[in-house]
């Protein structure tokens, strides 16, 4: 079997309930590597708690998530990205105080061997490292357009660029799975273009699994080549984008009857 | 000469301008406070104030470190120079028959108190940095308290079998060439004057160092990042207790070494020199200097520690115009438009025959 046919993330059964109510429940998916996935459904379906548990920021109440072959059910939001899933959010979390640059390299924050005495008195390994991780991180902000303004403060950033940087800070932590929660929230649809381009390109470059959120159907339809409709908390279909566009169900829920 | 050309240019890199201009305002203070004394300029009174404000400054560059860097209010930075201060008039007690050189004694107990109250930061820090919110600073108060009445009744004295403690009255059953180092509420006496000037301005260097390697670090974006945005701290893999402990154990540790300079500036100190008050002086200097701005730390603490001295010709009215000039310098740095005139201020005072250079950090 090809390395392709193993999933990166296998979610079994998947539920969470916040106090009696069922927010999600039996959801199951796979993302196999270098694939791009959509999660798709009407507002309050749960597909942001989805990503919320993927990541641990909700522990699941059952089911399982297994990644890259292995059993999450005890890890943290920090082991969680360790073992590579980086995330972006839907409401942009950004450290907007620091600049462009600082916060690609706090997405590296992992990846730094140096420790804290070869920082204050800034020992050998200390300069290399930080010489490495601002060429890494120049790099990155290429990839993304973003290497002019890297001493600007990110707050200040237009907000297209803020979901970029976004995107790339994730990339910082080099995962194996990128998850993107409405990568083109208040994008024109030009943005919205370029962005796509991004995806692809990144997809294409550092050879990860993504998986996204979004609702700009354009989009979806464009670049994912699976896509899973959530409603309800509970899995509608599953399919390539022309059988979910085919598919009466996923009509309904967005039409009505 | 061309290396060292390029040495003073990225001494004053826009990265490392504010770093050099700290370490600057520190060097350049102590020698014109050393030219004073000895062409003898200096009051007694502002001589006797030398030591307390390196102190001061210490403290209060750690609590920056804590509150403005890491966002962590902590009102308890008084009871960590408490242990500091008391740790070290035991250190130096006790090592005076054995150790003659003042010195000596004095960076050891400056060592002793930083570790000790860092000790005592991580083991208050462990519970609290987990949750999020205010509790720091409720903890950190009632911790300051706690260890200012736990001195108040506490009797130490040192004889040849080692250290005696007793929290019971004249109970230390001292033996023979043993002597009490600490009386409960009369707190250390007798303590043998080793603090000096220019210790101060070295553990004033010292702590900038240390604060300012470790801002600009890994450690000190993820502090940063942490403060900015905890859950996104989170997902990119920063272990945010971990990381706020840090911070707050560095602060702890400074205001150790900052207590056990002041304690053994005293032949008597008392443990209620160390309140509520004292803690919120120094959150004072490092909110008048600007959070997070290690150079506005210092000037504010040397001009609020000498306002109310240079005011003392106007007797009763100084407190009331020290509060004025507290009140309106908050309220000027909050102004927008005086904010403005202060960044033209500064634009135009700056060096701008400078090359751009792209480095971060180094």
């Amino acid at each position: 079997m090809s390395e392709n046919k193993t999933p990166v993330l296998e979610v079994i059964d998947l539920g969470i309930d916040f106090g009696g109510l069922t927010a999600v429940n039996d959801f199951n998916m796979k993302v196999f590597n270098e694939e791009i996935v959509g999660l798709i459904g009407p507002n309050g379906a749960g597909k942001t708690t989805v990503f919320n548990m993927l990541t641990k920021v909700y522990q699941p109440t059952r089911g399982s998530i297994k990644f890259l072959g292995q059993d999450t059910s005890k890890m943290t939001v920090v082991d969680m990205n360790k073992a590579g899933i980086a995330r972006t959010f839907q409401n942009i979390r950004l450290f907007s105080n620091l600049s462009v640059i600082d916060n690609v390299k706090i997405g590296m924050h992992n990846s730094i061997s140096y420790n804290n005495v070869d920082a204050i008195f800034r020992l050998k390994k200390f300069h290399d490292e930080e010489n490495r991780i601002q060429n890494e991180a120049m790099e990155l902000l290429k990839i993304f357009e973003l290497d002019d303004k890297a001493e600007i403060i990110a707050g200040n950033l237009p907000y297209g660029a803020q979901r970029r940087l976004e995107i790339a800070r994730a990339m910082a932590t080099n995962p194996k799975l990128l998850l993107l929660d409405e990568p083109a929230a208040g994008m024109n649809p030009q943005e919205t273009q370029e962005l796509m381009t991004m995806i692809r390109f990144v997809r294409d470059h550092f050879k990860i699994a993504v998986l996204l959120i979004e609702h700009d159907m354009k989009l979806v339809m464009g670049i994912c080549e699976r896509i899973t409709v959530l409603n309800y908390g509970m899995m509608l279909a599953e399919g390539t984008p022309e059988e979910i566009q085919a598919n009466p169900h996923v009509i309904k829920a967005y039409l009505g009857e | 000469m061309k290396t060292e050309n390029n040495f003073f240019k990225k001494l004053f890199a826009k990265n490392y301008r504010s770093r050099t201009i700290s370490f600057l305002i520190i060097i350049v203070g102590y020698i014109v406070v050393e030219a004073l004394m000895m062409s003898g300029n200096l009051s007694s009174m502002f001589q006797s104030l030398l030591v307390p404000v390196t102190c001061y400054i210490v403290a209060a560059i750690g609590l920056n470190l804590n509150v403005g860097v890491s966002g962590e209010l902590n009102l308890g930075q008084a009871g960590f120079m408490c242990i500091g201060a008391f740790s070290g008039v035991c250190v130096s007690g006790a090592l005076a028959p054995f150790i003659s050189n003042g010195i000596v004694r004095l960076l050891m107990a400056i060592v002793v108190g930083a570790v000790l109250a860092a000790l005592f930061g991580m083991i208050i820090g462990i519970p609290v940095l987990k949750l999020q919110g205010d509790y720091l600073a409720i903890v950190t108060l009632a911790f300051g308290e706690i260890v200012k009445s736990l001195i108040n009744n506490m009797y130490i004295g040192f004889d040849s079998e080692g250290f005696q403690f007793s929290f019971v009255d004249n109970n230390l059953h001292l033996g023979p060439g043993g002597k009490a180092l600490i009386n409960g509420p009369m707190g250390a006496t007798g303590t043998e004057r080793i603090s000096t000037f220019t210790i101060g301005v070295l553990l004033i260097l010292a702590a900038l160092f240390i604060v300012y390697n470790l801002m600009y670090s890994r450690s000190g974006r993820a502090i940063m990042a942490c403060r900015d945005n905890r859950i996104a701290a989170e997902s990119v893999g920063i272990h945010v207790a971990n990381t706020k402990m840090l911070a707050f154990v560095v602060s702890a540790s400074l205001a150790g070494a900052a207590g056990a300079l002041y304690g053994l500036n005293y032949s008597t100190l008392v443990p209620s020199k160390f309140g509520f008050n004292l803690s919120i002086l120094i959150l004072v200097y490092v909110v008048l200097g600007g959070l997070g701005n290690m150079t506005g730390t210092i000037i504010s603490t040397i001009v609020l520690v000498l306002l109310p001295e240079l005011l003392r010709g106007l007797a009763d009215y100084r407190m009331i115009i020290y509060a004025v000039i507290l009140i309106i310098t908050m309220i000027l740095t909050n102004n927008e438009k005086f904010r403005g005139w202060m960044a033209k201020l500064k634009d135009s005072l700056s060096f701008k025959k400078q090359p751009k250079e792209v480095e971060a950090h180094e």
